[in-house]
């Protein structure tokens, strides 16, 4: 990927240039044009070749699907990730498409609702044969998602750091494990903190539950501190006023925090109330990124820190070039967080897969992915495929200012997923 | 409680009775509105939680017209902008009894279908206008922070300021529905509609009222609420469960039942919270609701409605 940059269209802003020029110069970038298709439709490979599995392939387009609640409760985590899924796809197919074919994109609603999924995923791949699903956001929904996937042989991208404990043939983490997102994490903290006690708060499902004991377990064995309080609260629960009072009672080093949603609203701005800031507190959480600060508000956030792969602020050219394009497509108050840009590398690790094993089959691409020989050029940096399905990718905190944007404070070196950690 | 001295364990007890208060002053402010709908008028709104969602982005919108264009009205908008949320949210409320509620006087089960329905619409709509991503309002400076009486005792400005508005609401209520003249009609509506109407009063107008105004405090409720939640399209279904709550437990139509049962609900939940986790915190209080309403069905008060 890093030798084809996407092109972006210029538009053509001279209007006072001569008529006549332009018209050459139309003529000739037409002809131009005319002789690059005439050589990339000559390497394009017929598609009995590609396609030995009925998929929906047709000598000039490729279907594939997309995947997300653009309605219901997700909506607001999901945007992004349909957004960024986009913005991939049409730069692959500026760039010539996949395999000479343009990708064309079938947009589900998995309306925050997980039989929906399960139902949309069906209908995707036995109605609509599409070669590659990009799509959910909650585990719930993977999950869902996933026996319908193993029956049909169907290809997922999935786009969120999660829990792990998983690895299906039929799908691609691109996001991060939850190892890969914890350990790093708090071995920065209790070195630059000279963290010894921790407060682990949560909301009550799989992804804080599970990444909490991994947490607890890291805590206790590897750093010897110690966990003074753990605590989830209801998903959309708004009140966390006695929470807090205990937080001030156990006066923990580090308040380790992976509250989601509309909660998590509360949650900072109820901690700012309070007088907990970043000031007189460290606070690590696992569950903000750009898009939740846009609800949330910079200024309730000031100080504390975030573990993520990715953060919009990173100052390398690629990423620089990454979010000047998703500012041009979706408007310069699109924030882009890190789910968004995991979302971003699922259409270029299908791309750079499909070309790797010459065929849009599931069972060939896969053989390709599982090489272990896939990277790409993400926004985030280099990140590498792994056999086992997920991505070895860097951490980094981030430091949140007041303006919704991150600090970069560390990066992690990269990190082996491992979505079956051993003794946890 | 071994490591802490007197003065420490003080200060935590009185930030715990503090959130404790603030935690019922929220509870208050959310059912107030619905305790007029539901109780008086007998109207399952299930698109409570959405008058609020509207409240919510007015001050949002309130805030960024200000940002632009009058920053140095920044301290003062929010006052300005509660005032609009009553009256947005009233004028919705207006519309949609006009236009929905009416014709499901006689049907009240159907309300709900039809209101949860309409939720339904006003989220998408919500979603579709400011979109599917949460936004949040810019609080003026005196909103944000703690108050500090002693070092160790932090009290949240914002929670104080719910529980003035959730005061100031509450005695409006009272002295509209018990002091004042449509109070009067809307009482004499609930007990007995065909009888008020052969007094005169049109009925019609004083449902039309009644349930705008108990929107309009939705509004307020949701307006307040930007200071301590999030503001999104679907943030209103957050409320729905607990107003209801409060308002069935405290016994429908009984304004006094509402406040008393917003109180004991909110200091069983914040000292439940307190010393068990957060959602034990919840399940003993649901638990304890339940049993309390298998023994007394019409809730803590009930009014004494002919029916």
């Amino acid at each position: 990927m890093s030798s084809k940059k996407p092109m972006v269209p210029s538009t053509d802003s001279c209007a006072s240039a001569g008529l006549s020029m332009r018209k050459v110069a139309l003529a000739v970038a037409g002809t131009l044009l005319f002789a690059a298709a005439g050589s990339a439709l000559a390497a394009t490979p017929p598609t009995s070749q590609v396609n030995t599995t009925h998929l929906a392939v047709t000598d000039n387009e490729i279907i594939v699907g997309q995947l997300h609640s653009s309605t219901g409760t997700m909506a607001i985590s999901e945007t992004g990730s349909i957004e960024a899924e986009r913005l991939a796809i049409d730069q692959i197919n500026a760039s010539g498409g996949v395999l000479g074919r343009k990708i064309k994109i079938i947009q589900e609603d998995g309306a925050s609702d997980w039989p929906t999924f399960a139902e949309k995923a069906k209908k995707l791949l036995e109605e609509n044969h599409v070669a590659a699903i990009f799509g959910c956001w909650t585990s719930a929904s993977r999950k869902a998602v996933l026996p319908v996937l193993e029956r049909d042989n169907g290809l997922l991208y999935y786009p969120t750091f999660y829990e792990g404990l998983e690895q299906s043939k039929n799908v691609i983490y691109t996001g991060q494990e939850a190892t890969q997102q914890v350990f790093a994490g708090l071995d920065w903290v209790a070195k630059t903190k000279h963290a010894k006690t921790f407060y682990l708060i949560g909301s009550d499902y799989i992804w804080p539950r599970t990444t909490m004991k991994l947490a607890r377990k890291y805590i206790e064995t590897v750093l010897h501190g110690k966990v003074v309080g753990e605590e989830y609260a209801a998903l959309g629960s708004t009140g966390f006023g006695s929470t807090i009072n205990k937080i001030r009672l156990k006066k923990p080093d580090v308040i380790y925090a992976a509250v989601v949603g509309g909660s998590n609203v509360s949650w900072f701005k109820q901690l700012k109330a309070a007088g907990i800031t970043g000031k007189n507190h460290t606070l690590l959480t696992l569950s903000v990124t750009e898009d939740e600060v846009k609800g949330i508000g910079g200024e309730n956030l000031t100080g504390f820190y975030s573990a993520m792969k990715y953060f919009q602020s990173l100052d390398t050219p690629r990423n620089k070039e990454f979010v000047k394009q998703f500012k041009a497509k979706f408007g310069a108050d699109a924030p882009i967080g890190d789910v968004t840009q995991a979302a971003y590398e699922g259409p270029w690790i299908w791309k750079a897969a499909v070309e790797k094993a010459g065929s849009f089959d599931t069972d060939k691409v896969v053989k390709a992915e599982e090489t272990g020989s896939i990277s790409i050029d993400a926004p985030e940096g280099m990140v590498y495929l792994e056999s086992n399905h997920h991505l070895k990718t860097r951490l980094r905190i981030g430091e949140w200012r007041s303006d919704g944007q991150a600090d970069i404070v560390y990066t992690s070196d990269y990190i082996m997923p491992n979505p079956f950690p051993k003794g946890y | 409680m071994d490591g802490y001295s007197i003065s420490e364990l003080w200060s935590i007890l009185v930030m715990q009775g503090f959130s404790g208060l603030s935690l019922f002053s929220v509870l208050l402010l959310m059912a107030l509105g619905l305790a007029i709908i539901f109780g008086q008028m007998g109207v399952i709104n299930m698109a409570h939680g959405e008058f609020m969602t509207i409240g919510a982005y007015t001050i949002y919108l309130f805030s960024k017209v200000t940002e632009q264009y009058f920053p140095s009205l920044m301290p003062y908008y929010f006052l300005v902008a509660i005032f609009a949320a009553f009256a947005i949210a009233f004028a919705v409320g207006y519309l949609v009894e006009y236009s929905l509620i009416r014709h499901l006087y006689k049907r009240p089960l159907d309300t709900l279908l039809a209101t949860w329905g309409l939720s339904l619409i006003m989220q998408q709509i919500f979603r579709s206008v400011f979109g599917a991503r949460e936004v949040s309002a810019t609080l003026p400076d005196w909103l944000m922070g703690s108050w500090q009486p002693t070092p160790d005792i932090d009290i949240p400005l914002n929670g104080l300021f719910v529980m003035g508005i959730s005061i100031a609401v509450t005695i409006a209520v009272v002295l509209f529905l018990y002091r004042s003249n449509w109070g009067l009609k809307v009482r004499a509506t609930t007990q007995n509609r065909i009888m008020a109407g052969s007094v005169g009063i049109n009925t019609k107008k004083v449902d039309r009222i009644t349930f705008a105004v108990g929107c309009g405090i939705a509004g307020i409720a949701g307006a307040s609420f930007t200071t301590i939640a999030s503001t999104g399209p679907t943030s209103g279904s957050l409320y729905i469960v607990d107003t209801f709550l409060v308002v069935v437990f405290g016994g429908a139509g009984s304004i006094i039942g509402t406040v008393s049962s917003a109180f004991s609900i909110a200091q069983a939940q914040s000292i439940l919270t307190f010393f068990l986790t957060n959602a034990m915190g919840k399940v003993v209080t649901l638990m304890t609701i339940i049993i309390i309403l298998m023994m007394r069905p019409e809730g803590l008060f009930t009014s004494k409605v002919r029916k």
